[in-house]
């Protein structure tokens, strides 16, 4: 039953979101009585940032100028993300759905009809019927404990994340060719790079921080390739843009290897002493002439040689990709195509030579790492590997049988609801109903469970539909661990406790956990402790932190994994000397013959439909929405769409239009621009409800990774 | 031309108004940035630029002044009009070349940048240039820009024939000893015209100009270290 339990008026007036101003605060701009080092909460570069706190609020910030990775810098949200705090719709109490309404309660009440929930749902049903969302906002220590929780307390195999929307191809491309998970070079590598190659990542709008790290190379003497169907801030002034057609990127990069091939710019020595597997991707790239590549990809043939001849012929070079790569039904052939481009010319394991995903969530690598995923253990261990399976069940001490095997992914799990076959959902940090693709089935399926609860600091839209909800608690008022887009764990500190009932996250998992019978395995005392439980059990296995601590990652302003011993330095850059974690040493070559997205464009739906962020703006908007600062920077959705389509429909600028695909269809005021292909229109989907770009996407997922196609499917549109 | 010293790089800038959030943040006008970031033209570009008080020597605000409200400190700062003396005339809004004075309805008083006096008084650099995640806006030694950027600071413009010396300095391409505006640009003047009138405007440099610079920097790998 999660339907909304009143008006969406009266849940606005009560909940929000409503935009908030600092100034409107009477504490705002007093001496604060302590600033707080720690780090911005809204994308994976983690800003080093200090909170300004008095009377157990956060009223302000200051840069923090001495953190390396953005030494004072900041972007929009990192700005006013203090504004999120003390802030009208804060959730104070935990809530249970009343007859009209949600009803203010006790905990005892709350943990009650939830644990009650779990168990009905589950001995009717079955364990696996009860499903567990988690998010990659969340500390490590979470999103241990969130995959801890649900393998001991609910014995489910359907727990996974957020991150699944997010970059799942990008890492299941990076095991299947370096035989490990993480970005291979610290970013300061990037001044070093004489050549760079971004793929679909929007570094300006959504990385801010790195558009520095880029440019100092470009001071250097870099060429800057920019692979991207629209021209965004860091394409700008970019040497070479190749304006991708959406969906063809597979193609792409076999043709930028081709070039490469007949330009006789491969490293053939670093091929055969360190790789295997490239005899058959030469092979299949022989027929992926640029002139067939500009075919398919819309890519000019010149561009592709020219791109060739600058990634070849530079002494160092990086290649960067984000999710305009990654969100493909194709995601990781996608990912391994542009490796082999970097495998091919051996620009890897070196100074200003490498190769990494930016990462978009707070926690995005951490919230990976740690087994809140279906398919993942602890450490970065694997569900399905016996001896994995094995050293995780001792160290919990549980017996392996006990130990639930893969589940269901993020996407597949929604499927699932809306299939009846899962019947209960206890989410975290996660806003399914406005990140996942086709959100009106995605409603529909959130009307069918039987129960759901919600652990969450704002009402968000998916906790508008729970039967419960836990107030938990903001970054600021936890403390904890989180792990940058470059493979950098650091140490966020707590600034403020939770206000009003409110608790952190980490109780609310534990008393639960408590509460189904198993107190041994949930009784930690603090962040700390769970800490020292996640740094202990990855010894030895894929993802090490073993070498960490609070005190270290404090001191050394973060560690790099792997980090095997305290008196292990971290590591910065891996795959020094040509050396990859598969155990042969050697990197893996994966070649694929381009295939279409799951929809493509036709003569009903003749247009490419694609999504992203902007700068002021971050994921589901269910923080950001709330800023009012940021809310003004951009208020709203609009579609960018290129003039020449534009005066065809006879539309004209902020003129509304209607973009309407299979799944639904929205109205949004045009923004005319020649900044994108005149095939292709953009909608950022950061809103909810009417304005939810993902009314329109696509939930097609790829064979691999399971990772949804945002980045491309057909839409029509009219004017209004 | 002492060692800190500010400079603005609009080639850098990717219109992510950190730098406007934050100048909001100010403790003397707060809620009120001061700082603008100007939207070249959406519709056919991303480019952006910021904005700010260009401090200059002899500051054309402070001249056209009929109450002598507008002071300039021993720094070269020039601030805002003094509350008591400034009568809402808005000369020095209409008289800046740069556009940066402000005249707030509610308050009925001139607001500009003052480079963060708070800040900059007491060793600090001015917020914008803090944050700013791109190096668009860039306050520090003169010496890293030297050896760093492959722009050169400028800070002589010419306005007709009005010549202008600012204490904030403009990255403009390689070998422009200043910088120009002038009609010629509105009107569509290229190339041999433009270059009969001495106009060199920073998209018309040779690319020989950046291609043949010599890239002189080993000091960065060490730099980038961390
Ligand atoms: S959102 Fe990212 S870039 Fe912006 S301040 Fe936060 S961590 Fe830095
Ligand atoms: S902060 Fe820097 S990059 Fe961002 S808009 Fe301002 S000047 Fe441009």
């Amino acid at each position: 039953m999660a339907t909304l339990p009143t008006t969406a008026e009266i849940l606005l007036k009560d909940f929000g979101p409503r935009p908030a101003y600092p100034a409107l605060d009477p504490l705002y701009g007093q001496t604060p009585d302590k600033l707080v080092k720690t780090h911005c909460c809204f994308c994976g570069v983690q800003c080093g940032i200090q909170l300004k706190v008095k009377n157990n609020q956060v009223i302000g910030f200051e840069p923090w100028e001495e953190f390396p990775v953005n030494k004072g810098k900041l972007c929009p949200k990192g700005i006013k993300r203090y504004v999120q705090n003390n802030h009208p719709d804060r959730l104070l109490h935990p809530l249970i759905r009343g007859e009209h309404g949600f009803v203010e309660t006790s905990w005892d009440k709350a943990y009650e009809r939830t644990t009650t929930a779990i168990q009905e749902i589950q001995s009717k049903y079955g364990k696996d019927a009860f499903a567990f969302l988690g998010g990659a906002s969340m500390t490590n220590e979470k999103a241990y404990l969130n995959g801890k929780f649900a393998r001991i307390a609910l014995g489910t195999a359907n727990i996974d994340y957020n991150g699944r929307l997010c970059m799942v191809s990008a890492g299941a491309a990076n095991k299947m060719a370096f035989g490990v998970d993480r970005a291979a070079n610290p970013w300061s590598d990037i001044p070093l790079a004489k050549a760079l190659i971004l793929a679909g990542t929007n570094i300006g709008e959504c990385f801010p921080i790195l558009t520095d790290y880029i440019w100092r190379a470009r001071d250097n003497g870099a060429k800057i390739i920019v692979i991207d169907p629209r021209i965004t801030p860091i394409g700008r002034t970019a040497d070479l843009i190749l304006p991708v057609k959406p969906g063809r990127d597979s193609a792409l990069a076999n043709g930028i290897l081709h070039a490469l091939i007949k330009e006789d710019l491969l490293d053939r020595d670093f091929i055969a002493r360190h790789t295997t597997g490239f005899d058959k991707v030469e092979e299949l790239v022989e027929n992926y002439t640029p002139e067939k590549v500009e075919e398919i990809s819309g890519v000019s043939r010149k561009s592709i040689y020219r791109a060739a001849e600058i990634w070849g012929e530079a002494p160092t070079a990086m290649l960067l990709h984000a999710r305009g790569i990654e969100h493909h039904t194709k995601g990781v052939e996608n990912v391994l195509s542009y490796i082999n481009i970097v495998l091919g010319t051996g620009k890897i394991g070196r100074p200003g030579c490498g190769y990494g995903t930016i990462t978009g969530q707070g926690n995005g690598q951490g919230g990976r790492e740690h087994g809140q995923r279906c398919n993942q253990l602890p450490g970065g261990r694997d569900i399905n590997h016996p001896g994995h399976r094995q050293e995780v069940s001792e160290y919990w001490g549980i017996p392996e049988a006990e130990l639930p095997g893969q589940g269901l992914t993020a996407c597949e799990i929604i499927d699932a609801i809306e299939a009846g076959k899962i019947k209960g959902l206890l989410s975290i940090s996660f806003n399914p109903l406005v990140s996942i693709p086709d959100s009106n089935r995605t409603k529909k399926a959130l009307d069918k469970l039987e129960f759901l609860g919600c652990i969450d600091f704002f009402l968000s839209e998916t906790a508008q539909h729970a039967d419960v909800v836990l107030a938990g608690s903001l970054q600021e008022e936890d403390e904890g661990t989180v792990t940058n887009g470059e493979g950098r764990c650091i140490r966020l500190k707590q600034s403020i406790t939770p206000p009003g009932n409110a608790k952190v996250d980490w109780q609310i998992i534990c008393d639960l956990g408590k509460r189904l019978g198993k107190e041994k395995y949930f009784d930690f005392k603090n962040p700390g402790e769970i800490f020292t439980e996640l740094t202990g059990i990855s010894a030895n296995a894929p993802v090490d932190y073993s070498g960490m601590s609070y005190e270290r990652l404090e001191k050394e302003m973060g560690l790099f994994w792997p980090c095997p011993s305290p008196n292990h330095p971290g590591t910065p850059r891996l795959f020094e000397g040509g050396k990859f974690f598969h155990p042969d040493q050697k990197a893996k070559f994966f070649g694929y013959e381009y295939r279409a997205p799951a929809e493509d464009v036709d003569a009903d739906y003749p247009l490419f439909f694609t999504t992203g962020r902007v700068v002021s703006q971050y994921l589901s908007g269910t923080q950001t929405r709330r800023i009012g600062e940021l809310v003004d920077q951009y208020p709203e959705p609009l579609c960018e769409i290129h003039p020449l389509m534009a005066a065809k429909l006879g539309v004209k600028d902020k003129m509304p239009v209607r973009v309407i695909t299979r799944r639904g269809e929205m109205v949004v005021p045009a923004q005319v621009v020649t900044t994108i292909r005149p095939d292709t229109v953009f909608v950022p989907y950061h809103w909810a409800g009417k304005k939810a770009a993902n009314q329109l996407t696509n939930r097609a997922l790829d064979p691999i990774s399971k990772i949804p196609e945002f980045k491309v499917c057909a839409c029509r549109v009219e004017k209004v | 031309m002492s060692a800190t010293q500010f400079f603005i790089d609009a080639s850098r800038c990717i219109g992510c108004k950190a730098c406007v959030q934050a100048c909001g943040e100010c403790e003397t006008h707060r809620g009120m940035p001061m700082i603008h970031l100007e939207e070249m033209d959406r519709g056919s570009t991303v480019q952006t630029a910021p904005v700010v008080c260009m401090h200059c020597e002899d500051p054309t605000c402070a001249k056209v002044c009929p109450a002598d409200a507008i002071k300039q400190d021993a720094l070269g700062v020039v601030h805002t009009a003094s509350k008591p003396r400034c009568v809402a005339c808005s000369n020095c809004v209409l008289a800046c070349p740069f556009g940066v004075p402000k005249m707030p309805g509610k308050f009925e008083l001139m607001m500009k940048c003052d480079m963060c006096y708070d800040r900059t008084s007491v060793g600090k650099k001015p917020m914008c240039a803090t944050v700013c995640p791109s190096g668009a806006l860039y306050f520090g030694d003169e010496s890293y820009i030297a050896e760093f950027r492959r722009e050169v600071p400028v800070n002589t413009f010419s306005f007709g024939k009005q010549i202008v010396k600012t204490k904030v300095f403009m990255m403009a391409a390689p070998l422009t000893p200043r910088i120009n505006v002038d009609m010629a640009v509105l009107c569509g003047f290229q190339n041999e015209k433009a270059e009969a009138i001495g106009f060199h405007h920073q998209d018309m440099a040779e690319e020989s100009v950046w291609n043949d610079l010599p890239f002189r920097k080993p000091a960065r790998e060490k730099e980038v270290v961390s």
